[in-house]
């Protein structure tokens, strides 16, 4: 028999381990169920993460299959492609809703915009198709951080920017947010990039349950919120609505 | 509270058949859909089976309604629009079609245009009824079927066929069938058969003469928006309020009502219509006057048509036959990753070139090509390849009509590739805007319907749902833009020179 990597049949088991359990697991349960010592599973558990195959919860320190291996043999979605398959979801949110609809997908460090249309009315807009949006202080970046391990990786433990006054800008206050926008299935962000603007967000799941996309709308405080400066629920029921219509589009939900 | 009240749009198109339900907003609420097969009996020949269209009409209403929640007594009007100039001919006893319908790509009728054209020659037929001599319209369609068959022209002659546009043959059936169906078509699709005199927007009888069409066979043109009838299948009680071809339904949903208006549709091909008002403009730069809707009681509007033969054809033909990209949209990633097309230059004239060239013999060419030239580069010249003869058709309409375009509205799937409409944009020097939705084939028939039910009184509350979603502005200096034109315009001669 030709001689094996020990390494690599270890972080194998680990990764066959995390893949049969349901719920992230402590580094204890991993390294009793592979017989390892520790610091060895630990040790062996980082350089996983830092492939992408293994993610770390960032409150509990569990460890969990990472993004990375659900997408090995995949390719990422073209921001183009994401657009055309989308375009008339995005619409139709911005018809329903009169304001500003995007779809955004992480890429190197931000949210960045697949697709723009119009908020009614009249008036100079300029498309942002393209832009990059901060991750801490939108919602579409909220969602993709709080769904979407390889954009959380980029933002927790970053300095966060201060881009207005009620900006998210500590840790542990923007890791509940996260937990709110995972608990809720949605996102917001109230005056958080420019004082004036708010903004709604829900994930897009590809087929396989990855969330690959955010889509949201955005305009002033005053429309998208009501007296108690809360995201209107009627809009965040019109943004979660299509963020699962697009879902089942791109084949969520649909067997296989 | 009474029930909810829509209006309906059942688009029969090239590839599919579909139907849509819209509120009041204009907002598309429910929609249901069916492909149906293409059938190639031959090189150059394409089919369609009239009866398997009708199938799918009869399973595709019930679905939208179905969908929408609604019962059938909640649609007040329904709105037929379709595939142009595709020709069926049945048996007014049997409700069987004779034949296959025969597409409106279909270049078999080419082996009797010379016989048409001894009959008349072609600046005559231009003059009668707006259109070049070429395959795509119904009457060569009907004279090669009829030629065909000795017996068929028998019958035909004693009134017992009948002819339609897909229009036709669908409120036939939508109407009865057999059992007293409505014979009938609208000007937008009689406009298309090269049997329609535009000055007078009834039969010509020289025109019927020359393309051999008994008049027995064919069917009462009624303006776009007026009662056609009320269905009897698939479901009961429907009034059929508006008939219109889709490419003027496109114009339609765009609220397109008015002298000046313009909208151009990108999808396989291109189309771009102008509405020309009350008066047909005769086109002096190779383009086609039609007929853009007409409204019961009212003149007709007229429009001048250029179309573009292949558009989003080439992006297709660069990923399934050339492999070179994966998808569509992957066309616009690859453009981008370089910033000019690196001296390459596309001219896709696989089947000859449209307006305002019309050379039938011209073939493609890529021309520019040097060892720095990538795969990028072409994808960039292919976008540009659709820019710059949309920029053609515009100037030729330009210099017909009196006024210039100020904005382009645009619609199709191709409206996808934001660099591609920044490039059309940048080519035309004008703002290209996009509607939202860009269904705009379905919701041009469905506010037809809606006009001729009183859904929406007038067209003004239309021209308030139009909404833009989205807006590219010129950004290239006129320098720039005339020297690329002066480099694409020498690859055009050259694809006319190749074919010569």
């Amino acid at each position: 028999m030709s001689r094996t990597v020990q390494s690599v049949e270890r972080a194998a088991a680990l990764l066959r381990v995390l893949s049969a359990e349901s719920e992230p697991m402590a580094l204890g349960e991993l390294a009793a169920a592979v017989g390892l010592a520790k610091p060895t599973a630990h040790g062996l558990l980082r350089t996983l993460a830092g492939t992408g195959f293994v993610d770390q919860e960032p409150v509990t320190g569990r460890y969990l299959l990472g993004s990375g291996l659900l997408h090995l043999g995949s390719v990422t979605l073209d921001l183009n492609e994401l657009r055309s398959e989308t375009l008339n979801w995005v619409d139709t949110l911005a018809a329903r809703t009169g304001e500003e609809a995007r779809i955004a997908a992480y890429r190197d460090g931000a949210a960045v915009v697949a697709h723009h249309v119009f908020r009614a009315g009249p008036g100079v807009q300029v498309m942002d198709t393209g832009r990059a949006l901060p991750l801490h202080a939108t919602a579409l970046g909220k969602v993709l951080v709080a769904f979407d391990p390889g954009a959380a990786r980029s933002v927790i433990g970053q300095r966060l920017d201060r881009l207005t006054f009620r900006t998210i800008t500590d840790r542990a206050a923007l890791l509940r947010a996260l937990a709110d926008a995972r608990d809720t299935g949605w996102a917001s962000a109230v005056s958080e990039a420019r004082p004036e603007l708010a903004g709604i967000a829900a994930p897009v799941r590809d087929r396989g349950g990855y969330v690959v996309a955010a889509v949201g709308i955005a305009g002033p405080v005053v429309r998208l919120c009501d007296a108690r400066g809360l995201p209107r629920s009627d809009l965040v029921e019109e943004v979660v609505g299509v963020s699962r219509s697009i879902s089942r589009a791109l084949g969520h939900g649909r067997a296989a | 509270m009474s029930l909810p009240r829509y209006v309906a749009a059942l688009d029969q198109g090239t590839t599919s058949t579909r139907c849509m339900l819209f509120d009041r907003e204009g907002r598309m609420v429910s929609l249901a859909q069916r492909e149906h097969h293409q059938h190639y009996p031959r090189a150059g020949w394409v089919e369609h089976d009239p009866l398997e269209i009708w199938d799918i009409v009869c399973r595709v209403v019930p679905e939208a309604i179905a969908e929408a929640g609604a019962v059938p007594s909640q649609v007040v009007g329904l709105g037929i629009t379709n595939q142009r100039e595709t020709t069926v001919v049945w048996d007014r006893h049997t409700g069987r079609p004779v034949h296959h319908a025969i597409v409106w790509q279909d270049t078999r009728s080419s082996a009797v245009l010379p016989a048409v054209a001894a009959d008349m020659p072609e600046a005559e037929i231009q003059a009668r009824c707006g259109l070049p001599l070429v395959t795509y319209f119904s009457g060569p369609k009907v004279r090669w079927l009829l030629d065909s068959s000795p017996s068929l022209r028998e019958r035909a002659e004693r009134g017992d066929l009948l002819f339609g546009t897909m229009d036709s043959w669908l409120v036939w059936n939508l109407t009865g069938g057999v059992s007293g169906g409505a014979h009938v078509t609208d000007v937008t699709n009689a406009s298309r058969t090269m049997l329609m005199n535009l000055g007078t927007l009834d039969w010509d009888p020289e025109l019927l003469a020359a393309m051999r069409v008994p008049r027995a066979m064919l069917p009462e043109i009624r303006p776009t928006v007026s009662s056609f009838g009320t269905t009897v299948a698939p479901v009961a009680g429907i009034p059929l309020t508006a008939v219109i071809g889709d490419q003027q339904a496109s114009l339609f949903g765009q609220a397109g009502f008015d002298r000046g208006d313009a909208k151009c549709t990108f999808g396989t091909g291109g189309f771009l219509l102008l509405n020309t008002g009350s008066s047909p403009v005769r086109s002096q730069h190779g383009l086609i006057t039609t007929v853009a809707h007409a409204m019961e009681g009212e003149p007709a509007a007229y429009a001048l048509e250029g179309s573009i033969a292949v558009a989003g054809a080439l992006v297709q033909w660069f990923r399934d036959s050339l492999g070179l990209i994966r998808s569509a949209a992957e066309i616009e990633t690859q453009a981008l990753t370089v910033p000019d097309n690196g001296g390459c230059y596309v001219v896709p004239a696989f089947t000859g070139l449209y307006a305002p060239h019309w050379e039938p013999d011209a073939r493609g060419v890529i021309v520019g090509l040097t060892s720095y030239v990538t795969k990028a580069h072409l994808c960039r010249a292919v976008l540009e390849a659709t820019a710059w003869q949309t920029r053609e058709v515009v100037d030729a309409m330009n210099a017909d009509a009196s006024v210039p375009l100020t904005r382009l509205a645009v619609d199709g799937g191709m409206t996808a590739d934001n660099l591609l409409m920044q490039t059309i944009a940048d080519f035309l020097d004008i703002p290209v805007v996009r509607p939202m939705v860009a269904e705009t084939v379905s919701r041009g028939a469905a506010y037809a319907a809606g006009l001729g039910a009183g859904y929406w009184p007038d067209r003004q509350v239309l021209r308030r749902h139009w909404r833009r979603a989205a807006e590219w502005r010129p950004a290239m200096s006129a320098s720039a833009r005339e020297a690329e034109f002066a480099r694409w315009r020498r690859a055009v001669e050259l694809a006319i020179g190749w074919g010569a």
